[in-house]
């Protein structure tokens, strides 16, 4: 079994939460600016949607990685930063996809979600399950019955 | 400093000096910060007697020691200032994400002082802090100021600003931010706009830090637990908002309607929660750390009234609601929008458009005052046109800016303003429940609802369950509510935590964020400090014990009909037992000895 984060925007409030979490959990101190999760929110429209490292199968991160510090954990599958190995040349952050390695100009480190090891504070304090830890075959399958009920209602009607 | 940053930005707006200062850490433990602080710091600065749209007035925004830490629903922000409409002490709140950017850059408080001589806007990333000119942005509405601001400075920037009313010393002008929250009553965004500030954009990328992380997060766990087991923290205001107390301030009787001449509306619940959330709702939203998520973003496609924002609030509803006599749920709507889009707060707004519809209704007003708008009770098109006449400062709209007080005033008849100290009393009516009458006739800022919400045990049960129609203890439960809610707003929390937490909690994680150790005593002595240094300046201002009274529709005229029907405000039985109580003479004068206990100079 492996587990992994789903985002849940429709359920997201916009609260960020998850930041304050991730970066008391990563850095000891409330700094939003330095977290591995960002809530994006546009206001006019009132939608939030939670972002963070979505561990890639095929990471782009680890391909330009030259000093090897993001590696792929054979067991968990997990993308790993070694922060011993960064040499903060930030190749990771123009290579991810989403934007989801993180170029902190305080401390200049890359910051990257690492599952807080197995046990991640931002699902923990979601109040909403925006961000849900969950079992990756149970998670995907409640997804589609989510939008097959979609599917229900527009055909049964 | 742990909790607080232990830094005060002052700027200047006439001479455009900006400066840093160190916070006093004995000021800091004594008055949170927020309100309190906030108070302190008018008190200390402000001559009392000043005209609040002159330079002399300051406006000082200030978030608390919980705020950018995830305390539950504790993000929040208070604008202090001696408030445009009432020329009182004004303390303003406000949630969205704007008090904790302005922390994260490093501030504990920002003072505006002065005036600028054209308008500018405040632009602070971290330490770099500019005045820029905003004569450009001068006349634009909330989310325009807001978009062209961001396009200038930074896409993320967090913005606070006024729209059209506060540029046009509208005396009910909110300070808007992140679109949608309003530092709202008493005026403060007429304060801003008379010092030509538009608007003040923040980007912080600093930290919060904390004196106990591990106790910290036991307490905050601890606190959020109660408030999400909660039948109203936990469900009830997530699903239906602050609206759910439509119905049920409907079914007690004590629902005002056609500006107080009643406290009963048959069509309620048309415009109550329960019918935004099956019509215009499109899902809850929370402020800052918020686990409640009561915010309402909504949606009308009827072409008559198109538009997305937030709101409505349960205030909301209720003064464009039953008050003005609309069950037209997307007309409410739709003047809320336009409070937001032109920076207005929505109750004394309402409540003035509420007491136009009784002066045309007795002749007072007549069309051609109105500009040939029939401003009638129950006309939801004219409640809609003369509110965006308001914010937009043209027409009659000129004339409701005033507020009610002074718009019957000019009539000749200022006994139809439902104000104290000249701000509009909220939903909920004095006569069918009596703690929060005598709360609106002695808090400081003028009517308020959120001074001391007696409504929680009066009429929801909670805490406890108190007779509503009774006057046995309730100068106590008043006093008790008052100080408890002048220390949590000073923390920067909300007050809906209090649906499911209390004093008790709010010290724990307090101590644990600050590292000084408050017990709940301590936490209640520091509100009762901030509510009698608020009073000090309320009396230097000049307001005496003839200002801390009701309208005489509520001490006189019965509720007519629905489940309070006959009832009226006792409050006259119930001052004198409060001012004792609170260790004021009969004068409404603190006592050398009470002053003395608060560590406050006589």
């Amino acid at each position: 079994m492996a587990m992994m984060l789903m985002i849940n925007a429709d359920k997201c409030t916009g609260c960020r939460n998850c930041e304050l979490a991730c970066s008391m959990a990563h850095e000891g101190v409330f700094r939003p600016d330095a977290t591995r999760v960002h809530v994006y929110t546009w206001e006019r429209e009132g939608f939030s949607v939670p972002m963070m490292c979505q561990h890639c199968r095929d990471a782009p991160c680890i391909t330009v990685c030259t000093p090897h510090a993001l590696t792929r954990d054979p067991t968990s599958g997990w993308v790993d930063l070694d922060d011993a190995k960064c040499i903060g040349c930030k190749m990771c952050v123009q290579a991810c996809p989403f934007g989801n390695a993180i170029w902190d100009a305080v401390s200049h480190t890359v910051l990257k979600c690492d599952y807080c090891g197995g046990d991640p504070s931002c699902a923990k304090f979601c109040p909403t399950t925006a961000i849900e830890w969950v079992d990756d075959l149970i998670a995907t399958r409640t997804r589609k019955r989510a939008f097959s009920e979609k599917f229900k209602h527009a055909f049964s009607e | 400093m742990h909790g607080w940053i232990g830094k005060v930005l002052r700027v200047n707006l006439s001479t455009g000096k900006v400066s840093t200062e160190r916070l006093d850490p004995a000021v800091a433990r004594d008055y949170l910060g927020a309100r309190g602080l906030g108070v302190k710091i008018m008190t200390d600065e402000v001559d009392p007697k000043v005209d609040p749209l002159s330079p002399d007035n300051k406006l000082v925004f200030v978030p608390g020691p919980l705020t950018g830490s995830y305390a539950p629903s504790a993000g929040r922000y208070t604008v202090v200032t001696k408030g445009a409409l009432t020329g009182a002490i004004a303390s303003a709140n406000s949630g969205g994400v704007w008090g904790p950017e302005l922390k994260f850059a490093g501030y504990d408080a920002l003072i505006c002082e002065g005036a600028a001589p054209k308008p500018v806007y405040l632009w602070i990333r971290n330490q770099k802090v500019e005045l820029r000119d905003a004569s450009h942005l001068w006349g634009k509405d909330v989310p325009d100021t807001t978009d062209a601001i961001r396009a200038e400075t930074d896409d993320d920037a967090k913005i606070a600003c006024i729209g059209p009313a506060g540029e046009n010393r509208v005396f009910f002008a909110a300070i808007m931010n992140d679109l949608h929250r309003a530092a709202g009553r008493s005026g403060t965004g007429a304060v801003m706009g008379s010092k030509n500030l538009k608007a003040v954009a923040v980007v912080g990328t600093g930290a919060v830090t904390c004196a106990d992380p591990k106790t910290f997060e036991r307490a905050v766990m601890k606190a959020r637990d109660m408030i999400q087991k909660h039948p109203v923290g936990g469900a009830g205001l997530r699903l239906y908002g602050t609206n759910v107390l439509t119905n049920i301030l409907n079914q007690v009787g004590g629902y005002p309607t056609k500006n107080f001449q009643d406290a009963h509306f048959p069509n309620a619940d048309k415009i109550g929660g329960e019918t935004l959330a099956a019509t215009l709702l499109q899902r809850p939203k929370g402020c800052f750390a918020c686990i409640i998520s009561c915010g309402r973003v909504t949606k009308i496609t009827n072409a008559k009234y198109a538009g997305e924002g937030e709101g409505p609030e349960y205030e909301t509803a209720w003064g464009f609601g039953g008050d003005c006599y609309v069950d037209d749920l997307e007309a409410v709507t739709k003047a809320n929008f336009y409070c937001n889009e032109y920076g207005m707060d929505t109750i004394s707004m309402s409540a003035t458009v509420a007491c136009a519809m009784e002066l045309y209704e007795k002749g007072l007003i007549t069309r051609e005052d109105t500009g040939g708008i029939a401003l009638e009770f129950g006309n939801a098109e004219a409640m809609v046109e003369v509110t965006r006449l308001t914010g937009i400062g043209e027409g009659f709209g000129k004339r409701l800016g005033l507020g009610s007080y002074r718009l019957a005033e000019s009539c000749g008849h200022p006994e139809l303003s439902m104000t104290v100290k000249r701000q509009e009393i909220p939903a909920y009516d004095a006569r069918a429940v009596q703690g929060i009458g005598l709360n609106y006739a002695t808090a400081n800022g003028g009517a308020a609802h959120v001074r001391g919400y007696t409504i929680s045990p009066e009429v929801l049960g909670v805490p406890f369950k108190v007779d509503k129609d009774t006057i046995d203890g309730k100068p106590a439960l008043v006093i008790l509510f008052q100080n408890l809610t002048a220390a949590l707003d000073s923390t920067g929390s909300c007050l809906f935590a209090t649906f499911g937490i209390g004093a008790d909690e709010l010290a724990e994680m307090l101590s644990a964020v600050t590292g000084v150790a408050y017990t709940t005593e301590d936490f209640m002595k520091c509100g009762d400090r901030i509510w009698n240094l608020e009073r000090q300046f309320n009396l230097a201002a000049g307001f005496t014990t003839q200002d801390d009274t009701l309208p005489s529709r509520l001490l006189h005229e019965p509720i007519k009909t629905g489940n309070s029907q006959g009832m009226l405000s006792r409050l006259p039985e119930m001052l004198p037992a409060y001012y004792e109580l609170r260790g004021w003479d009969t004068d409404g004068i603190p006592t050398p000895a009470k002053l003395g206990e608060l560590g406050l100079a006589a």
